[in-house]
């Protein structure tokens, strides 16, 4: 690790002010990944803010029809919280299959999401349920937030603050996952609303990041059940393909486990 | 047995120190004005050195200095060499290139070094490394065998035309073809033992320390085997003579084989102490562990088998490609040859065996033992012959072994190994009763009712095991001697201290080697303390690796302990007035047999030591010594069934059962042994599953961290359902025939079978990745 300034924010506001005051600044959230590319000298920011103490990021909160979980809560905290297993039961199943203890122990929701690997898990339960990124300074679709391999709407020093999710209907999130790294080598999350529209989401997939997958969609929309995928034929053209998986089994696994995510969703 | 004797589960003593945190290992030790080294090391797989630029470096803060492989080479440090000798079939020696610590001219594999900062702390050394401009010419590389041996390829060695290393065959040409003339069926079959890196929990690491004084160097370093370590550092390497270089491998966490090496770092280390006047210490970070720990495996095989009408085996033709990487590591020659070749019998009674091994130079991380060096590869192969066997020939596969079985002890087979003795249809029996074999037929139809396919699959492996004895390993090719010494310290109190020359990096001798002492004498292991890992301590050793601590080292403290018995009684019998054959020993007194006289063992200690009251002629002292050389291998074998269900969907293999009935012979404490088949185990699934050390075409290596190299995890493994069957072995007086690595030998083809089983394939390379298995299942 190169030498560097570590700073630990009370608030936003100073995380902010505390952002713009270094040269390069980074944000520390769960720091599952900052922390080792930083130790591998692949990143030098001259200042980390950390954000694991600053209360207002913290928490889970039921109103209504919004799920809305702080930016700053652990895996570990969504997990285990009455409420997101009470509303969003496949939140819930997600976390418990994202990484290892020890990252769920440590990792956020909100450092996830800010990262946007391609196989991250959360990326697909936000995009399939519609969800709204708040920030310190505005409201983003989930659709307008994930830009693409590591790049989302956030400008320079903005703080993902939490995510709303509206509870939908039905949910479900089945992955395989990679047998090293434990992301998902593939990852579908179906929902289905509650005013009827069926949205999925296949992280680990594409080598753009997170996406939605329209025939599959389209075929749960007639017909909401495992067998409906049955017909549906996924293009391994512009998938990811790696010594784990070749795209033609990312393909196979995008239709396969929408189906499993179907069963589980009930 | 007591309760701490010879077949005690006794929980083990070192664990205290090593789950609180308070091991010590290499990285733990700091000595006062001790130096960093931080290596800098190739990008390229191969590549010329045009020049090295320390200017900038060398005016950074706490910089002490930076050296490069010229300056090694310079200093005439030694070449790194291959300690074990073969001759290919047209009798020309091995084809060694040169391997200097840190690379003067040429790199050939990514992660090799050519220079090496030292400075004030590690952060620093790194800056610093930073700094230093290597410029290299890129050089056209080769990674994968059969591109190596073609005409045109990249060269790596001017020693060695063609990346050939040597052409090695061994058994009876005319009499194999003559049993495949002959044959009623011929089975044939292609494998990839894949490549694997031994990643140990602790890196490897090492300090070294020159006492200009005295011109004596103190190395601490990661080593299964120190005494070694000393002798070629100072017979090969010019560091320093024996007594002025002591050697201490203190906790060590892991090895697996990759810590018998002497590696580049530790010359370095040594080297760059004397030059820098002030101690060296390296660390290796896990990156390192992944480009410099010699990885394991990595053969390409096509094999045939023949049959006679009766479905017995009559030959069996072997043709091996073994990828060595870019050097010889030190043991590198003898895995695919005298460590693999000669366990291609199997447990079968084989008539004729001709194996030919072809190694090849390639530009990846050199390759040498790893947790079972060769035996692996050998069980593999022939456990997945004959499974293909009975699925050619349709009939049971464990029916089939089991008429093929050898039977008769002791057994010669056509590949210098003579098996002393064995029961393979017991350890059969016991596994596949442990599985409920025969009702594997209804438990496959249920589970396709379930959308799930499921195998069954068979591996009946054997093993030689504490390599020996001196005389025909020389014979053999070995630089060395492989034996074992120990000394037995009674102290005037009655405490015992065991100086063995075995080490311990997670085999739990503290607590085994302390029940001998305790079965003998009847005394509490807490009066027993065990002592290795010094050779300023210990007199010599050969180290611990082919699961030979039990075998030989722990009969070389038995042998010991005889002695030092036999010197006590004499003390007991003056002391009693009693006739020295009159003394026996137990539950710590030394007692006149049949009689109420007795004196405690601490008494016989205190008697020898004050020396008042000694028979005539006898020297004060309780303290003997013993070298041990057995007088042939020890052969431990099993059966282990696999059953396990394929997701078709997925190509995902999840399994429901795995049996492990293994022969080790006689065994000192069984917790620990079962701890060293779980181990096992999980390797050889690894293997099978997930693990694979990847070069791109250009040398490249894909797999260098764990994120994209698939460790086992607890949930990758199954629950074992381990038995024993034993048969003593007969080389030795406890009858131990070592269970270190059977898990890592016999594991990898029951699981390939069973999933080769499941989907109605039978051909699938390892690692079985549910990509893999999901095409193989969908292949035309």
């Amino acid at each position: 690790m190169y030498q560097t300034t570590y700073h630990r924010a009370s608030s936003v506001d100073e995380a902010v002010s505390l952002f713009a005051k270094g040269t390069e600044s980074k944000f520390l959230a769960g720091g599952q990944t900052l922390l080792p590319v930083m130790k591998q000298r692949l990143a030098s920011p001259s200042d980390v803010i950390d954000l694991g103490k600053i209360k207002e990021l913290q928490g889970v909160e039921l109103s209504g029809d919004v799920l809305t979980i702080k930016a700053g809560t652990t895996y570990f905290d969504i997990m285990q919280n009455a409420d997101v297993k009470k509303a969003i039961p496949a939140i819930a199943h997600l976390t418990s299959v994202l990484g290892d203890p020890a990252v769920r122990y440590r990792g956020t929701i909100g450092g996830s999401i800010a990262n946007n690997d391609p196989a991250a898990d959360y990326p697909a339960a936000l995009l399939a349920l519609g969800a709204t990124v708040k920030t310190n300074k505005r409201s983003i679709a989930a659709e307008d937030f994930f830009q693409g391999l590591f790049t989302t709407a956030l400008e320079d020093g903005e703080i993902i603050t939490a995510v709303s999710f509206p509870v939908p209907e039905k949910a479900g999130y089945e992955k395989m996952r990679h047998p090293a790294s434990r992301f998902a080598l593939t990852g579908v999350f179906v929902a289905k609303t509650k005013s009827g529209e069926v949205r999925v989401a296949a992280t680990g997939a594409s080598q753009s990041g997170v996406m939605r997958v329209p025939a599959i969609e389209a075929a749960l929309k007639a017909n909401w059940s495992p067998s409906a995928i049955d017909s549906v034929t996924i293009s391994a053209s512009n998938l990811l393909a790696d010594i784990h998986g070749t795209a033609e089994y990312r393909a196979n696994l995008v239709k396969v486990m929408a189906q499993r995510a179907v069963a589980a969703a009930g | 047995m007591g309760v701490e004797g010879i077949g005690a589960r006794v929980v083990r003593k070192e664990d205290k120190r090593f789950i609180t945190g308070k091991g010590r290992y290499v990285d733990d030790i700091k000595l006062l004005g001790m130096t960093h080294a931080h290596f800098i090391r190739s990008p390229h797989a191969h590549a010329k050195v045009k020049g090295i630029d320390s200017s900038a470096a060398l005016k950074m803060p706490g910089v002490v200095a930076v050296l490069t492989g010229q300056q090694i080479v310079d200093d005439k440090v030694g070449n790194l060499i291959c300690g074990w000798a073969i001759t290919s079939k047209d009798g020309s020696p091995m084809k060694m290139g040169a391997w200097p610590a840190m690379a003067p001219e040429t790199v050939r594999f990514v992660g090799q070094a050519v220079a090496v900062v030292i400075a004030d702390s590690k952060n620093l050394a790194r800056d610093a490394a930073e700094a230093v401009v290597v410029d290299y010419e890129e050089l056209p590389a080769v990674a994968d065998v059969h591109a190596a041996i073609k005409s045109g390829a990249p060269q790596l060695h001017p020693e060695a035309p063609g990346n050939q290393v040597y052409d090695w065959v061994i058994g009876d040409e005319g009499a194999t073809d003559a049993a495949f003339a002959k044959a009623a069926n011929v089975v044939k079959l292609d494998v990839t033992n894949n490549r694997l890196a031994p990643n140990a929990m602790e890196p490897r690491a090492a300090i070294a320390d020159y006492d200009e004084a005295e011109e004596h160097f103190t190395l601490y370093t990661t080593s299964q085997n120190p005494h070694v370590a000393r002798l070629v550092l100072s017979a090969f390497y010019n560091i320093a003579p024996e007594h002025k270089l002591r050697v201490i491998a203190p906790d060590v966490g892991g090895g697996f084989g990759s810590k018998i090496f002497i590696y580049p770092e530790e010359m370095v280390a040594l080297w760059a102490s004397k030059k820098v006047g002030r101690p060296v210490k390296w660390t290796g970070d896990r990156t390192e562990a992944f480009l410099t720990d010699a990885h394991g495996r990595d053969h390409v095989t096509h094999a045939e088998m023949a049959f006679d009408a009766n479905n017995k085996i009559t030959g069996l033709k072997v043709k091996t490609y073994a990828n060595f990487g870019a050097y010889m590591s030190l043991f590198s020659s003898s895995v695919p040859t005298y460590l693999y070749a000669t366990l291609l019998s199997g447990q079968y009674n084989i008539p004729a065996i001709h194996a030919e091994v072809v190694g090849v130079y390639t530009n990846t991380t050199p390759v040498d033992a790893y947790r079972g060096a060769g035996r692996p590869e050998a069980s593999y192969l022939i456990e997945r012959l004959m499974e293909t066997a009975a699925r050619q020939l349709n009939v049971d596969p464990a029916a089939l072994r089991r008429s093929n079985f050898i039977t008769q002890f002791p057994h010669q087979t056509p590949v210098i190994m003579a098996y002393d003795t064995g029961d393979f249809n017991a350890s059969l029996d016991a596994a596949m009763k442990a599985i409920d074999y025969a009702g594997f037929a209804g438990r496959k139809a249920k589970a396709k009712t379930e959308g799930k396919l499921r195998g069954i699959g068979v591996s009946c492996y054997i093993e030689a095991c504490g390599i020996a004895p001196s005389k025909a390993v020389g014979s053999l090719g070995a630089g060395v001697g492989l034996w074992e010494s120990a000394e037995v310290r009674v102290n005037p109190v009655g405490t015992i201290e065991i100086l063995t020359g075995s080490h311990s990096h997670g085999q739990g001798h503290e607590t085994t080697f302390c029940q001998l002492v305790a079965e003998r004498l009847g005394v509490p292991i807490s009066q027993v303390s065990i002592v290795h890992g010094d050779t300023d301590k210990v007199q010599f050793g050969m180290g611990t690796y082919g699961s030979r601590s039990a075998a030989v080292g722990l009969t070389a403290i038995l042998k010991a302990m005889e002695k030092m018995e036999s010197k006590a009684k004499k003390i007991a019998a003056h002391a009693l007035e009693a006739s020295e054959g009159d003394i026996v020993i137990e539950n710590g007194e030394f007692k006149v047999a049949g009689t109420d006289k007795a004196i405690a063992f601490p008494m016989v200690a205190l008697a020898a030591y004050t020396a008042h009251n000694l028979p005539e002629g006898m020297e004060p002292g309780l303290k003997e010594s013993a070298f041990y050389d057995p007088s042939n291998f020890t052969f431990p074998a099993g059966a282990y069934i696999c059953e396990l269900e394929v997701d078709p969907g997925t190509g995902k293999t999840s399994f429901v059962n795995f049996v492990a009935a293994d022969d080790f012979g006689r065994l000192i404490n069984p917790m620990i042994v079962e701890g060293q088949v779980h181990g096992g185990l999980v390797q050889g699934i690894g293997q099978a599953l997930l693990e694979h050390a990847i070069y791109d075409a250009s040398g490249q290596p894909v797999t260098a961290s764990f994120m994209d190299y698939a460790m086992p995890r607890a949930d990758d493994v199954p629950s074992f359902n381990l038995s024993h069957t034993t048969t003593l072995c007969p080389g030795n007086p406890l009858g131990i025939k070592g269970c270190g690595e059977a898990g890592a030998i016999g594991a990898s083809a029951a699981v390939i079978n069973a999933i080769t089983d499941a989907i109605g394939k039978n051909n699938l390379e390892m690692p079985a990745t549910p990509d893999r298995v999901w095409r193989t299942i969908h292949a035309a």
